[in-house]
């Protein structure tokens, strides 16, 4: 097992450890570091939560967001 | 026809990033269900049928484009930040010392953040700004595998995708997507 990932290093394994496709010497190193780390396991928090709330999205949502930015700019235009 | 509700907008976003207008995309689509309804007896199951759908799409959407002569090179649906840091490095310690690649602060706790505001309306704009913001198959990727739930695999297939392919792509996206809702978050709590 090589030396111990950094911080910097175990945000861009993130995706493939939630998918189970981080190999197992990497999902190793990346488990040994998150039990240690605060930061990082607050990082991975924020990660879980955006998923979620990207989940709450509906097709229309998704679709219709061209339509949400011109709202968003209508919005802002009238309260200027 | 409640599937075809349902797969008619990704459909159409997917055609329309391969061919050049709105109205051929359009076309794409409709040839795309002609050939399904055509071959729906040779389908064998093996895949999802909503991913089965996707590739007879995806299969006309590109040989539509190349006739057109428009044949896109995946950088310019994939965006040409594939390898950018999913995190600002300023956020972490600098190179010299014992702490090297260490996060400097502690990233924010959400969990405090009340659910009616994490999921209000203004959140989701937050985020669907971001999603529509984003290049093509990034934009794409995060929608159907994190908005409408579909498996790695199902969307690797439906877009033609490699394992690596799909995997960077959602990536980037959500990395986006964290660091938007991130900074919108900390603007709310001042």
């Amino acid at each position: 097992m090589g030396r111990d990932l950094t911080c910097k290093e175990l945000v861009e394994l993130i995706t493939g450890y939630l998918d189970g496709t981080l190999p197992a010497r990497h999902r190793r190193r990346f488990e040994a570091h998150i039990a240690t780390c605060d930061r990082c396991t607050a990082y991975l928090a924020q990660m879980e939560m955006t998923i979620r709330v990207t989940g709450t999205l509906t097709e229309e949502q998704v679709t219709d967001e061209q339509r949400s930015v011109l709202l968003a700019a209508f919005r802002d235009w009238k309260t200027t | 026809m409640e599937l075809v509700d349902q797969l008619q907008p990704a459909m159409l976003r997917v055609a329309r990033m391969y061919v050049s207008t709105t109205a051929i995309a359009e076309e794409v689509v409709q040839d795309a269900w002609l050939g399904v309804l055509r071959g729906l007896h040779r389908f064998e199951g093996r895949s999802s049928l909503r991913t089965w759908i996707f590739r007879i799409l995806t299969n006309i959407a590109k040989t539509r484009g190349q006739r057109e002569g428009r044949s896109l090179p995946f950088a310019s649906l994939a965006g040409g930040d594939l390898d950018a840091p999913a995190v600002d490095p300023g956020r972490f310690d600098s190179p010299e010392g014992s702490s090297r690649g260490r996060w400097s602060t502690l990233p924010d706790d959400w969990a405090g953040i009340p659910e009616d505001q994490l999921l209000g309306h203004e959140t989701l704009d937050v985020i669907g700004r971001v999603i529509a913001s984003l290049p093509p198959m990034q934009a794409e990727v995060i929608r159907l595998r994190d908005a409408l739930g579909w498996t790695s695999e199902e969307v690797r297939n439906a877009l033609d995708l490699t394992e690596t392919n799909q995997r960077v792509l959602l990536h980037r996206a959500r990395a986006k997507v964290r660091s938007a809702l991130e900074r919108y978050l900390s603007s709310e709590a001042t």
